[in-house]
């Protein structure tokens, strides 16, 4: 059991922030991890930037093509939380890509992950086929969390399938789109949550996609296990830095 | 062995989808879909028809005689620059859309880099009353005024991709993002050998008839079907899958790959991905590109737009590690010289892309009676005004 599966115990609904490592600047990583956990998020993904993340909008591309003219690698990126666990005790993934990952070494980057304290990753072009025929083993080896997205065109068939191979959570794309499209939680989305709630799947969901304030957090969680905000988060670190993440979080909860 | 995909979408260690869940139902139903659509008797009938009295199929297969006593050998060229539209794209592009009719997709996008694959889509969108989008990265919407005027007039729609640099890989990107966010009434066309599984044995399958008509019409010149060489240049590869399709298997014909050098492999200005990439994911395809070690896509770089890709398509990374593919790179000065030679030798003008194959019997030597098949891609009106500024014309 790690940090994951124990937040998903508690009873309450999970907001969860993603961000880009090394933006606004190299160095912020750290700064920004302390902050949210400081102000009460419950989980966080650290997005590990990519060349050409493919089901992104323009504002984490961008924050990733910052990030990486930052100087931001996977290396960088270990060496920046190789103490987070000194201070830092929420459920902590990596969100990335799979070909850095594959460059490193998969075997590698899931002991770095477990050496460090990283409790999962979430990697959205890793297919569940692959995962399971080559990678399945390493992750579970190194007790790390996979995730997979399910979105409103995934068939029934292939939930139940993610379902039984999940450790962790079921990431819920809430639309089809890429990250920070749509900006609402209309009757379509309301829809898709319900069908999914009445699958009774053994693993817990959480929603990303589309949600960017208290609002779009409170609809998105009414019949799921909490929310993941992360265009939105992106956007108010470019406008006001890391110094006022605390605001932003409060205004959500 | 065989050198085709096997049953799970792979060439060797090559190929898979690696795409995001929200790619999944559009191309596991096109995996699920592509053989049983393309073998059905309807649809043969009507992309046959289409080929010979829209595309202009079957092309010459033409002996060289003055490029051939040149550099002591028997060479024939292909002739897929005298496709409708310039270039082989259009052979895909006609397959693809007879497949998203099928599939009952209204509304289409295609990348492009140089723009040939952008305006071989929107040539046959206009063609089947479709609507069509391109995308083309910024930097490429500048290089190459004329083509977007083309797919203008043809009623596409043309995107700028603004992200990463700009080129070809972005407007893929792009291209990935549209299909994401309109997953239902949208079939995308990709335009090489790249690409999730099925695309590069679907694109593969559409440009086979090139091979296919090679066979017969060397029956009909040389009393055999199979030359000692199949020459292509590589991009993403659809021209060299084409022309290689009918011979991956037959061992007895030599496959000779020719990537583009840009201006030295060493340079840090090439498109060479063979001596330069290593094993990665590209666009959903595990094949060779060119990255930092960190596994950050790196922008190539060659004169000729349609071979600055950073990957290869699967097939061809699969013929380079095996050993089944011999592969060479040429530099953009050699590429240009072989290009002017071709023009005053046989009259014909190819693309910049083409001249890269045609290159390479300045190094390559082959015996006299060897017969060699280059697959002359596309005609070389769209790169006129590289020509004039190299050449000072």
């Amino acid at each position: 059991m790690n940090r994951i599966h124990k937040k998903l115990a508690e009873d309450k609904k999970l907001l969860s922030i993603y961000f880009t490592a090394g933006y606004p600047a190299l160095t912020d990583t750290f700064k920004v991890l302390e902050a949210l956990e400081e102000s009460g998020v419950d989980m966080v993904e650290i997005g590990l930037p990519f060349s050409d993340p493919l089901a992104d909008g323009p504002t984490i591309q961008e924050s990733s093509t910052q990030a990486l003219r930052n100087g931001m690698t996977t290396a960088v990126l270990f060496d920046q939380i190789k103490d987070i666990r000194k201070t830092v005790s929420i459920p902590l993934l990596i969100m990335g890509y799979f070909n850095p990952m594959l460059q490193y070494g998969v075997e590698a980057f899931c002991a770095k992950c477990q050496e460090i304290g990283i409790d999962g990753l979430i990697i959205p072009d890793l297919p569940v086929q692959e995962y399971t025929e080559h990678y399945k083993e390493i992750f579970e080896q190194y007790g790390l969390s996979n995730v997979f997205l399910i979105t409103p065109q995934t068939s029934e068939d292939r939930i139940d399938e993610i379902d039984s191979i999940s450790n962790g959570f079921i990431y819920m794309v809430s639309s089809a789109s890429t990250t920070g499209a749509k900006n609402s939680i209309g009757e379509e989305q309301q829809r898709y949550f319900d069908r999914i709630a009445g699958l009774g799947l053994k693993t817990p969901q959480i929603v990303g996609f589309g949600i960017s304030n208290k609002e779009t957090f409170e609809k998105a969680t009414k019949t799921t296990k909490g929310a993941i905000i992360g265009s939105a988060f992106v956007k108010h670190l470019t406008a006001h830095g890391v110094d006022q993440i605390d605001s932003f979080i409060k205004a959500i909860r | 062995m065989s050198y085709q995909v096997n049953e799970k979408g792979y060439y060797g260690d090559f190929g898979g989808a690696y795409i995001p869940e929200m790619l999944y139902p559009n191309v596991e139903e096109l995996r699920t879909q592509y053989i049983k659509i393309m073998d059905e008797p309807s649809f043969q009938q009507e992309f046959n028809q289409l080929l010979k009295d829209y595309v202009g199929r079957p092309t010459p297969l033409y002996f060289a005689e003055r490029f051939s006593k040149k550099y002591n050998t028997k060479i024939y060229l292909k002739r897929e620059d005298l496709c409708h539209t310039g270039a082989h794209k259009v052979n895909n592009t006609i397959g693809q859309i007879l497949l998203a009719k099928r599939l009952g997709k209204q509304r289409i996008i295609a990348e492009t880099g140089a723009g040939q694959h952008g305006v071989a889509t929107a040539t046959v969108c206009a063609l089947m009353g479709m609507d069509c989008i391109v995308y083309m990265g910024a930097i490429d919407i500048e290089r190459q005024a004329p083509n977007v005027a083309r797919m203008k007039m043809l009623g596409a729609t043309v995107i700028p991709a603004t992200s990463g640099s700009k080129t070809l890989k972005d407007a893929t990107n792009e291209a990935i993002r549209d299909w994401i966010n309109n997953p239902v009434d949208t079939h995308y066309i990709i335009g090489s050998v790249v690409g999730p599984h099925p695309y590069p044995d679907m694109v593969a399958r559409f440009q086979s008839i090139i091979s296919k008509e090679v066979k017969w019409q060397l029956q009909e010149k040389e009393g055999k079907q199979n030359p000692d060489y199949v020459v292509a240049c590589v991009g993403g590869g659809s021209n060299a899958a084409g022309i290689y399709y009918q011979y991956l298997d037959q061992e007895d014909v030599g496959i000779i790959a020719v990537e583009a050098a840009g201006k030295g492999i060493y340079t840090g200005e090439s498109a060479a991905t063979s001596a330069l990439g290593k094993e990665g994911i590209i666009h959903g395809s595990k094949t060779l590109l060119m990255q930092t070690e960190d596994g950050q896509i790196t922008e190539p770089y060659s004169i000729s737009a349609g071979l600055d890709y950073p990957g290869v398509g699967p097939m061809h990374a699969n013929l380079f590690r095996t050993g089944r593919g011999e592969f060479i790179s040429i530099t953009d000065d050699e590429a240009m010289a072989a290009g002017l030679e071709l023009s005053k030798l046989e009259g014909i003008i190819p693309a910049i892309e083409t001249s890269h194959a045609l290159a390479i019997f300045k190094e390559r030597k082959f015996n006299p009676d060897d017969v060699i098949v280059i697959n002359l891609s596309g005609r070389g009106d769209k790169d006129l005004n590289t020509y004039i500024d190299y050449f000072k014309l």
